[in-house]
């Protein structure tokens, strides 16, 4: 069972993230982190973007922050965010990756590191190739990863980068990427009940 | 549990973060500096580029180079420390210092002011500018301090690129600022040099927040920035040296990202500002 979903986005991300969030179902609640390239600004009201969830809040990321059950953590604009191995969240300033900051795959790396085999990372629309190599990552590390599918992605090249490196578990659209994390949530919570999950 | 990870450039495998500690470990055995409680992935990537640029495979390569070399650890020790920075940055964090600080510290005929991690000066000249232009600077002393003596030399000069100047006029001007930023400093040659009449009461000095102590109470601390690549106790340890510094009504700036909220410091910390990370010393009833 996944304990904690990240996911990476970039141009063309704010709608799929959307509507990702939005085909979650409520009870679904392992925090979720994302990094949407954004350009640095006023904060934002995330709920507006987003679209608002019953059950959960967004927060935006700040050092060292611990996650909860319902968290949808947003990366700020103009740090790397990370996650160190005792699970808490570090912000760092560093150079940017492939021109971002913050970078999907500083983040994606950081949580194969700190979650191995118990995180799910999730790729969707982008136009650079962010995001690629931290998926191949939490691939290595045993982790779930998913990719929006090229066709849908406003902008398909992130997807694409990641494809052209490896075959990801899953390829689809962003509410059949939601279905599929919701079931294999299900199926791995049955495993647990059954006492199967380690 | 196994991981095997091959981030953008190189694979990682269990002795990694083995060879790191004993790189870190070495350093504070040979040179004083103690790196062994920052935030490890951002630490992880610094080392990685130190590793890249020296054109070597591993952190015990790069040890046992720097063990015999002080010159080269002397290079190497600004990628360990250097952060980015920029004038009157989150501007709005400036004008909270000047609507909720200023005030107080003009009750005070002396004030101090401690600028810790001050890098290159950035933050240093941005805060002498507001003190100059609240008719503080005068009966204020800055300690800016820094663990890095390369940053402390290039904050003492004062030259910064010209190109950045626009940027910090923007925020100059977004912070509050009452005059003409370009009165402060003069141009020339793609350089812009700081006016020195502004450091007049600023005391440079080497400063570790990992292993030296209380030199001075406070009235004001800045530390921006900084705690972000510490983990969770040098981050405490930081903050019970702030403790022990700041003045019974003082206040403590922090980036805009930090929190007091995930410290053992939280308690003794009122918040004057939760989006700028501003705080003063919470009044004890003894």
């Amino acid at each position: 069972m996944p304990e904690v979903i990240v996911v990476g986005a970039s141009a063309g991300g704010v709608v799929a993230l959307r509507e990702f969030l939005k085909a979650l179902p409520l009870y679904f609640r392992p925090p979720i982190v994302i990094v949407q390239h954004l350009p640095k600004g006023p904060r934002l009201d995330l709920e507006l973007i987003y679209g608002r969830r019953l059950n959960s809040r967004y927060l935006e990321a700040e050092d060292k922050m611990r996650l909860r059950e319902g968290d949808i953590v947003m990366a700020a604009p103009d740090y790397h965010l990370a996650f160190e191995k005792d699970g808490h969240l570090s912000l760092s300033q560093d150079a940017p990756v492939y021109f971002s900051r913050p970078s999907i795959d500083i983040l994606f790396e950081s949580a194969a590191i700190a979650f191995g085999s118990s995180v799910a990372a999730v790729l969707m629309s982008g136009a650079s190739q962010d995001g690629a190599n931290g998926l191949l990552c939490v691939h290595r590390a045993g982790g779930l990863t998913i990719v929006q599918d090229p066709h849908e992605a406003q902008n398909p090249t992130m997807p694409k980068s990641a494809l052209a490196l490896f075959q990801p578990d899953f390829v689809g659209t962003v509410c059949e990427i939601a279905d599929f994390l919701v079931q294999r949530r299900d199926i791995r919570s049955r495993d647990f009940v059954a006492g199967a999950h380690p | 549990m196994k991981v095997m990870i091959e981030p953008t450039l190189r694979l990682e495998d269990e002795n990694g973060p083995i060879e790191r500690e004993l790189l870190l470990r070495g350093i504070q055995l040979k040179y004083g500096y103690d790196f062994t409680h920052y935030a490890q992935n951002s630490m992880r990537r610094r080392i990685d580029a130190i590793m890249r640029e020296l054109k070597l495979k591993s952190a015990l390569d790069v040890l046992s180079l720097i063990l015999h070399n002080r010159k080269l650890f002397d290079d190497v020790l600004p990628q360990l420390t250097i952060g980015v920075s920029e004038m009157f940055r989150d501007p709005a964090f400036f004008r909270a210092i000047r609507e909720n600080v200023v005030p107080v510290l003009k009750t005070f005929p002396r004030v101090t002011i401690w600028c810790a991690g001050c890098s290159t000066g950035e933050e240093v000249f941005s805060l002498a500018i507001l003190l100059h232009e609240e008719g503080l600077l005068d009966r204020a002393t800055i300690f800016a301090t820094d663990i890095n003596p390369s940053a402390l030399r290039a904050a003492r000069e004062g030259i910064y690129p010209a190109d950045e100047m626009k940027e910090n006029t923007r925020n100059y001007l977004a912070s509050g600022g009452r005059s003409v930023f370009n009165t402060y400093y003069t141009a020339d040659y793609g350089f812009a040099k700081m006016d020195k009449s502004l450091l007049k009461n600023v005391v440079f000095s080497e400063h570790n927040l990992a292993t030296d102590g209380v030199f001075a109470e406070c009235q004001l601390i800045l530390c921006r920035n900084v705690l972000i690549y510490f983990d969770p106790i040098l981050q405490n340890r930081a903050l019970d040296l702030f403790m022990g510094s700041i003045h019974p009504s003082g206040f403590l700036g922090l980036g805009s990202k930090e929190s007091l909220k995930f410290t053992t410091h939280a308690n003794d910390f009122d918040v004057v500002d939760e989006r700028w990370k501003l705080y003063q010393r919470r009044r004890t009833h003894a």
